[in-house]
């Protein structure tokens, strides 16, 4: 499968994908904000209409300030729209549904708690028996390649360390919607792609819902299924990408021209939001 | 090691102590050596270690008072942003205020004795404790909390489990400040309304020209102090590199 696929087959991939169950749905959702120095109301967000799949890798990319973590506040409950609804399920979102992972752009590892007991924490909070959390544990820290750390504190840790920290005490709560807000942000380059291919494993294994905000173009157009982009604010869709990768697909996708073509379009898109930023003179 | 400062920092301190009683005279300043010659022998009467009960038992009272309403206050006005804001000038200016002002007040809510001592113990000590948790909280990053919730922590796991560790250290800092604070509380309320603990011993002392009594009281709650501040330091470091 990993070979680049012919046209007609990536077709035929997105038609039979259609019928999947609908997992998170926003319809015609709004955000306002007052300005924090004029008092001001403005709308940061929306209205935006947004239907994800069961199942699919789902990037969102926008100018910075466009309301991208406005919308996982939204989608994770951890805010609420103005207007609008949205579902999760089927079922209106109000606080944190069960079955909903979020991972921060900040580090948010405990530095008091020790790799292992960082991990660990959501599960032992929720009363998971001891053996159940030990095995759950153990299996995130190989798949995280953090087995040899589980008694290192975050602050020994690197930033892809943390960060992975993070993705596994998020990971080992078995969510079936995983929201990543920048998650790798803070890393280098390299070390941005080798989490990138971690991120497409854990995805293929648990089967859960992904939805990857990010501000590299190549991240999305490597990862995802499917690509939002938005505006400036107040953030709307203008346009829906979808890559075609095979599910089997990793961060070796970025010598194909497919990815050329996709990164170009979204730059293409991209641009024009970025440069009404700047005050957009050209 | 740090222990050769340590020596260093007490050698120096003893020899200072030497010449200002040189300087000044036994009658104004007793020597390091007469003071722990006194000491020794105010420990081997029963009486001393009445009084130093009951200046235990105040402080003790007083520390834990002080440290559970100091967090348990702190986090409150912490986690509501408005009301700390509108508390905290009212706090700073309290805790400028001269207290010993306020000493009549307490002696008329809480009567002589033990109350008193508590009541005045407490008030020196609350506050910075109060102040320092109330900080840490504000400065948390705000991460923590929304890990809290996307977790779905119950209000009272978030406390237990996220913001008590998390402001941990700095509330061990406003602990060691509230310690010394407190001693110092509980000793001023025993030397004007006391006639037990060792406030009062001092206060006595000083009325009778007993310099080297009044000394070895100094050097002995001095003794406690360091030891005090060292013990939580200790627990501090440990907290910061478990
Ligand atoms: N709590 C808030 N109060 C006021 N304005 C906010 C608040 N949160 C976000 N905003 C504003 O809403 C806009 C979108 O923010 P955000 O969703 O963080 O953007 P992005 O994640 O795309 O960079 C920004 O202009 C930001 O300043
Ligand atoms: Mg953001």
């Amino acid at each position: 499968m990993s070979r680049a696929l012919p046209l007609s087959d990536l077709v035929r991939m997105q038609a039979a994908r259609r019928p999947e169950p609908v997992h998170v749905e926003l319809a015609q959702v709004t955000r306002r904000f007052t300005h924090p120095a004029t008092g001001e109301p403005f709308q940061a967000l929306g209205p935006i209409d947004l239907a994800l799949v069961k199942g699919e890798f789902f990037s969102i990319v926008g100018p910075s300030g466009c309301g991208k973590s406005t919308l996982l506040d939204l989608l994770s409950g951890l805010g609420k729209p103005s207007s609008g609804r949205v579902l999760f399920e089927g079922k209106p979102v109000n606080g944190v549904p069960e079955g909903v992972g979020v991972v921060f752009q900040e580090n948010a590892a405990f530095p008091w708690l020790c790799v292992r007991d960082n991990i660990a924490f959501g599960l032992r909070r929720a009363g998971v028996e001891a053996a159940e959390v030990q095995r759950r544990v153990d299996y995130a820290l190989g798949f995280m390649g953090l087995r040899d750390f589980a008694k290192a504190y975050p602050a020994q840790l690197s930033g892809g360390m943390r960060q992975r920290v993070c993705i596994a005490r998020t990971l080992v709560t078995q969510p079936r919607l995983i929201l990543l807000d920048e998650p790798f942000g803070a890393l280098d380059q390299q070390t941005r792609l080798l989490m990138g291919d971690e991120l497409l494993k854990l995805w293929r294994e648990t089967g859960a819902t992904v939805l990857l905000i990010t501000h590299a173009l190549d991240e999305a157009a490597m990862l995802s299924g499917r690509v939002g982009v938005m505006s400036t604010r107040p953030g709307l869709f203008i346009d829906f990408v979808d890559t075609g990768w095979p599910a089997d697909r990793d961060s070796r996708v970025v010598s194909t021209p497919r990815f050329g073509e996709i990164t170009a379009r979204l730059w293409e898109k991209l641009r024009v939001e970025t440069l009404k930023i700047m005050g957009g003179a050209h | 090691m740090r222990l050769l400062p340590n020596v260093i920092l007490l050698l120096v301190l003893l020899a200072l102590w030497e010449s200002l009683h040189l300087a000044v005279g036994p009658s104004a300043m007793a020597s390091p050596w007469a003071t722990a010659a006194r000491l020794a022998s105010l420990l081997a009467q029963a009486d001393t270690w009445r009084h130093i009960g009951a200046t235990a038992s105040a402080f003790a009272w007083s520390l834990l008072l002080a440290c559970v309403g100091g967090v348990a206050l702190g986090m409150l006005l912490g986690l509501n942003a408005m009301a700390g804001n509108v508390a905290e000038p009212i706090l700073m200016n309290l805790y400028a205020l001269p207290k010993v002002t306020l000493y009549p007040l307490v002696l008329l809510c809480f009567g002589l004795g033990l109350g008193s001592k508590v009541a005045f113990g407490v008030m020196h000590g609350l506050i910075p404790i109060l102040l320092f948790t109330m900080n840490a909280l504000r400065h948390l990053p705000p991460v923590y909390m929304r890990s809290a919730r996307s977790l779905r922590l119950a209000p009272w796991q978030t406390a237990w489990h996220i913001l008590l560790p998390a402001i941990a250290g700095e509330v061990l800092a406003g602990i060691r400040l509230g310690f010394a604070l407190t001693l110092l509380g509980v000793l001023i309320g025993e030397m004007f309304a006391s006639q037990k603990g060792l406030g009062y011993l001092a206060m006595t002392a000083m009325g009778a020209g007993d310099i080297a009594t009044l000394l070895a009281i100094a050097l002995l709650l001095t003794c406690f102090a360091v030891t005090g501040n060292a013990l939580l330091l200790r627990v501090g470091r440990h907290l910061e590199h478990p």
